[in-house]
């Protein structure tokens, strides 16, 4: 039955698992299963979202009086570098469907090192900040000029916003790698290119919220 | 691949997913949807009597207007415990994970659900959260009651919020892979044969569930971590101290925890369509109007969120658009009782034990639901919110239906699960026991309600006059206790010496009836199933052959092309 | 009979406002139609169980599966009625929440676990709260911690009280005696401690008990507004707002009820809850024209001292520069004195100069000790 075809496996041949009748449904299930989860990470970051709206209405002055803190450069250069790495993401996918396995190791390698430099040239800027004292928690005490409230939600947000995404390209990199390795070994779950496409979508959607957050934390209007 | 099946199960006719193996490992690392199932049954059951000991100490303590027991913080420790047991380790995951996780890939003709290690994730995040809740029990408890309203959850309570609200949002991450898994299982895992409208209605209802759980769990559990990061990094979002909104956290918590609410229904929703169709051997009357009020109540779960919020500071407008949608969920939630009392209608009614409690659920969804028109209404709500008046409708939803239900499927789909036959007589005076303890229970809390009581009071002494209801519902609480450890029993004794149970005890229609064994084989049908003829298709007295024609056939062949392009 | 079953199971609770009768006429109604439905459905539902039981021996000719009529009936009349239901709750909760403009007003606090009552005259009290028969009675409430509930059950009335903004109720008592004022939103240990009363007199009796200051054995000499203008002067705010437009600040004269313009662009009618965020955080919003100077009283003045000059502000009158006649326009010159004129958003910039010297300091000191 179904359910030992994967300790069938040979090189080259789909791998359909117990529970589904065609490989074609397999790999529906998969993509069906990848978006729907991106909606669910939607509504995740669409919570704080909602909360940058309505506080950056509220206290629009502060904001951009706030922005004006933050390294309009280093965030240009991360933004720039995620980009970079949604196109070796989405180069690595054709690669994978046309089974050019060497070139597509090679470009989620590139697509990782552009994850940690974006990593490290955040580090960069939450050290920046952290010894400026632009921690919400610590700007009040002792900083008689800084204790502005929503100077303090302006951070509390940035701090909050970017890390939750932060966290999301950590994730991004474990699975990334992962997924080399896995491919690299021909591992039977990873027979054909669905893998590596579930993977870029997580990917373009981790590089689709910082597209979104870079202007709303760098670049607010006065 | 199939022919090899067959003959296996040919080979050992006494094979199945109970069976297969035994070692311990078997369980703990199964992916099968029927085994994991079985891992939520115990696991949600522990829960339940975990805040069950919570509920009956609160209860214990109100008989007295001066107090008896426990002090303030204990007594607001243990209705915090009460609730975020009841509700994030028992009532989310009790029919979703534990009977929906069982019967909806065998309903319909899945060999399991998409994404069996994902699902046994989800049981994992589960009992990771569960233990979590534990230790912060343990540890201390946490005070701020199961809705965390800052600023009291995140400046001013010491007590141990942060491992509950950690605990809170790992197990919202289960209920998250649980609800993906039913999505894409009932999208693209339907037998041949099986379209969208000859689904059974409790897939339809764990469908609609499942939309609810992807969309408005995030929110929630971003909401939670907010406070968890206030409350341990100092990033302060819902703080006034730095012109934050406390009132905003209400705001993101109910978009979520309304629909929630939902979430614990709807499921019920769906129990109750297959026992009265089941036991009345007619098909759910309207079954259309049924299914899409599951998706109407799901939609209008997610717009209604702030009448948790009329006198909150809301804008008075928003208000009344708040009261009005709120409002048309009556209607949804009508047809859907109007339905259930009709499939009734010309069948053939017999009392077993799960028709006994959807019987029950009626009543109690019934004035659940009614008194909801009472907060619903803006005038009425400012008087009765945040008192007991607000408690007994909640649990008369939740728990009344809810519990009500989960029971009901238990008792349905028990021989199905275990292949063993319960006691009857037990199984119908527990049911009727529960229905006269609850009602017992929370009846004489709307009065308590209207005359003004607030809940989370730990003591009254300035009116002793509300003494006597508080009694009267506590003896109702110990009624209720007696009818829900009676199942513990007699259930138990089943699975010891139960009789055999065969493939179809109730002769219900549906694949897990007349397809699968009981207890099912691993990977559930000996056989390819092909569907050919809508749910609930009785025979009848018009038409003999059973043959019903189902006018949304037509409908379900143009939803098919549109999938296949 | 009735009576003492009623002393012993009571169902009613007092009515001491006069909302409370249309409060309970739509209460008793949704109750009627409550009840009407599950008696339908209890009925409806004990019929069909029992005539069509297993065996019962009926014909069962003419089943129907679906039948879209009585869908639309049983879909069309309950939501009519709840349309009705939802007209009439709606049209009295307006009521209730538009707030006289006469009356008595008085200011509350909430705190764990008590509550802190204000009558304008300056009587204070504590968890409790005396008001005359017949008057319409106002309370505007702030928390000075965590979220309470102000909620007056036999007055059917209930309100949140919220840190940071300023909510209100309503209500006319008609009964004279005492009635429970309790918390309903769980505010930590002592919640169900958070318990008062409100004591409702003849007006004869309520003027007599405020012309002797309350509860207390001496008379307090100074209404809110009283009390407001001597912190006024004590904490040197005349030095700045006086009662003309200055360079240093603008007047309060006349501010209740007219519109500020901010550095920002934005306007706003000055209402009490601009003048709490002024007093307690000046730099949130700058009247236009000014630059950021003002003292933040945030830690340093109570709710209750913040009202108090609120009262004062508003006893300032509704027109803007009483006095000598020398009315400023309120649109002033693009630039203040003292600011490098061409760049536009001066302020901000000078406050975050400002930020960036004190964050040298911070860091020389060693970062966070």
């Amino acid at each position: 039955m179904a359910e030992h075809a994967a300790h069938h496996h040979e090189p080259g041949e789909d791998v359909v698992f117990g529970q589904y009748e065609t490989i074609e449904q397999q790999r529906e299930s998969y993509i069906v299963g990848m978006w729907t989860f991106l909606v669910t990470e939607v509504m995740f970051f669409g919570g704080l979202f909602l909360v940058y709206t309505l506080y950056r209405w509220k206290y629009a002055e502060v904001w951009h009086g706030m922005s004006l803190h933050l390294n309009f450069w280093l965030g240009g250069i991360n933004t720039a570098v995620l980009l970079l790495s949604s196109f070796s993401v989405a180069w690595a996918v054709q690669r994978a469907q046309v089974g050019d396995t060497k070139n597509q190791i090679r470009l989620l390698w590139f697509t990782v090192a552009c994850a940690c430099t974006f990593l490290v040239i955040k580090f960069i800027e939450y050290r920046e900040k952290i010894v400026h004292g632009l921690y919400p928690d610590w700007a009040y005490q002792g900083l008689p000029d800084v204790e502005f409230g929503p100077s303090r939600l302006f951070m509390s947000l940035y701090f909050a916003m970017t890390g939750l995404h932060g966290v999301h390209v950590l994730v991004g990199i474990i699975v990334i790698t992962t997924l080399i390795f896995m491919t690299k070994a021909k591992a039977p779950s990873i027979s054909d290119y669905i893998p590596t496409e579930m993977v870029a979508l997580y990917w373009h959607f981790v590089d689709l919220v910082w597209i979104f957050l870079y202007p709303l934390f760098y670049l607010i209007p006065a | 691949m199939s022919a090899t099946a067959t003959t296996t199960a040919r080979a050992h006719p006494e094979k199945n997913y109970l069976n297969a193996d035994h070692t311990i490992a078997s369980w703990l690392l199964t992916t099968d949807h029927k085994r994991i199932a079985v891992l939520y049954l115990i696991s949600v059951t522990f829960f339940f009597f975990i805040g069950s000991i919570a509920a009956g100490l609160v209860r214990l303590e109100l008989t007295s207007s001066q107090g008896l027991l426990l002090t303030s913080e204990a007594y607001n420790k243990m209705f915090s415990a009460h609730g975020v047991v009841m509700i994030f380790f028992f009532l989310l995951p009790s029919i979703p994970a534990a009977i929906g996780n069982f019967v909806i890939p065998i309903q319909i003709g899945a060999r399991d659900l998409a994404f069996p290690r994902l699902n046994l994730l989800s049981w994992y995040l589960y009992i990771i959260a569960g233990g979590l809740i534990l230790f912060a029990l343990a540890g201390g408890g946490f005070d701020a009651g199961w809705t965390f309203y800052t600023p009291l959850s995140s400046l001013y309570s010491d007590t141990q919020i942060t491992i509950a609200l950690v605990a809170i949002f790992i197990a919202g991450f289960s209920s998250i892979f649980t609800g993906l898994n039913f999505i894409v299982t009932v999208h693209k895992m339907r037998a041949p044969g099986m379209t969208w409208f000859r689904m059974p209605l409790m897939v339809w209802a764990n469908y609609a569930t499942s939309l609810l759980m992807m969309l408005g769990t995030p929110v929630v559990a971003i909401t939670l971590f907010l406070v968890v990061l206030e409350r341990t990094l100092g990033i302060g979002i819902f703080s006034a101290e730095i012109g934050g909104d406390p009132v905003l956290f209400q705001h993101m918590f109910w978009f979520y925890s309304h629909p929630a609410v939902y979430i614990m229904v709807l499921p019920g929703m769906g129990v109750i369509s297959e026992l009265i169709s089941a036991f009345s051997k007619r098909p759910v009357f309207g079954y259309h109007f049924v299914a899409f009020s599951s998706l109407a109540i799901a939609g209008l779960g997610f717009l209604v969120w702030g009448h948790h919020m009329f006198i909150s500071s809301q804008s008075v407008y928003l208000g009344v658009i708040f009261s009005l949608i709120t409002f048309l969920v009556a209607v949804p939630s009508a047809i859907k009782v109007f339905n259930w009392a009709f499939t009734m209608y010309k069948g053939y009614v017999e009392f077993k034990t799960p028709m006994v409690y959807a019987i029950a659920f009626l009543g109690l969804f019934l004035i659940g639901g009614l008194t909801g028109l009472f907060l619903a209404a803006l005038d009425t709500d400012v008087h009765l919110t945040g008192t007991y008046f607000i408690v007994a409708h909640f649990h008369y939803v939740m728990v009344g239906s809810s519990t009500i239900a989960f029971l009901g499927a238990v008792h349905f789909w028990w021989p199905k699960m275990f292949g063993k036959m319960y006691n009857e007589f037990w199984g119908t005076l527990s049911a009727i026991v529960i229905f006269a303890g609850f009602n017992f229970t929370f009846f004489p809390q709307f009065i308590l309600g209207y005359l003004g009581m607030p809940r989370r009071y730990h003591y009254y002494f300035f009116e002793p006059a509300w003494e006597v209801y508080n009694v009267m519902s506590t003896m109702g609480a110990s009624i209720l206790a007696i009818g829900f450890l009676m199942p513990a029993f007699y259930l138990t004794a089943s699975l010891l010496n139960g009789k055999k149970a065969p493939q179809n005890p109730w002769g219900a229609k549906g694949l897990e009836w007349e397809k699968a064994a009981s207890p099912p084989v691993t990977f559930n049908f000996s056989e390819p199933v092909v569907v050919t003829e809508p749910a609930y298709n009785y025979p009848s007295a018009d038409r003999p052959g059973g043959a019903m024609v189902h006018q949304l056939d037509q409908l379900d062949e143009d939803i098919e092309k549109l999938e296949g392009d | 009979m009735l009576d003492s079953l009623l002393a012993n199971f009571p169902i009613f609770p007092e009515q001491a406002s006069e909302h409370a009768a249309d409060y309970d006429a739509l209460f008793w109604s949704i109750t009627a139609l409550t009840v009407f439905f599950t008696l339908i459905v209890v009925v409806m539902v004990a019929y069909m169980a029992f005539k069509y039981r297993k065996g019962s021996n009926v014909s069962r000719k003419g089943q129907l599966d679906s039948h879209l009529g009585l869908e639309l009936t049983w879909s069309g009349i309950p939501l009519i009625l709840a349309l009705v239901i939802f007209f009439w709750a709606t049209a009295n909760f307006m009521k209730q929440r538009d707030m006289p403009e006469d009356g008595i007003e008085i200011f509350v606090v909430g705190k764990q676990w008590m509550w802190h009552l204000q009558h304008m005259n300056g009587v204070r009290e504590n968890n409790e709260l005396h008001v005359p028969i017949g008057v319409s009675v106002k309370l505007t409430m702030i928390s000075q911690d965590v979220l309470h509930a102000m909620y007056l059950p036999e007055f059917r009335a209930q309100y949140h009280v919220i840190p940071g903004r300023y909510t209100d109720l309503h209500f006319t008592a008609s009964k004279v005696g005492e009635f429970k004022m309790l918390c309903a939103m769980h505010c930590g240990t002592q919640h169900s401690e958070m318990v008062g009363k409100v004591i409702v007199m003849s007006q004869a009796d309520y003027a007599a008990w405020l012309e002797k200051g309350g509860n207390r054995f001496e008379k307090e000499a100074k209404t809110m507004a009283a009390s407001g203008a001597a912190l006024f002067k004590r904490k040197g705010c005349a030095n700045c707002h006086t009662e003309v437009d200055n360079e240093r600040a603008p007047s309060l004269h006349g501010l209740v009820g007219r519109t500020r313009s901010f550095n920002d662009g934005a306007t706003h009618v000055a209402d009490e809850a601009y003048i709490r965020e002024s007093i307690y955080e000046p730099y949130n919003r700058i009247t236009r024209g000014y630059i950021n100077t003002m003292t933040a009283y945030k830690g340093q003045l109570t709710e209750v001292q913040v009202r108090e000059l609120i009262e004062y502000i508003k006893s300032l009158g509704t027109t803007a520069g009483v006095g000598d006649g020398k009315i400023v326009p309120y649109e002033q010159p693009e630039q203040p004195l003292g600011a490098d004129p061409g760049t536009p958003d001066n302020a901000t910039k000078i406050a975050n100069e400002r930020k960036s010297a004190a964050a040298t300091q911070f860091e020389q000191s060693g970062g966070r000790n």
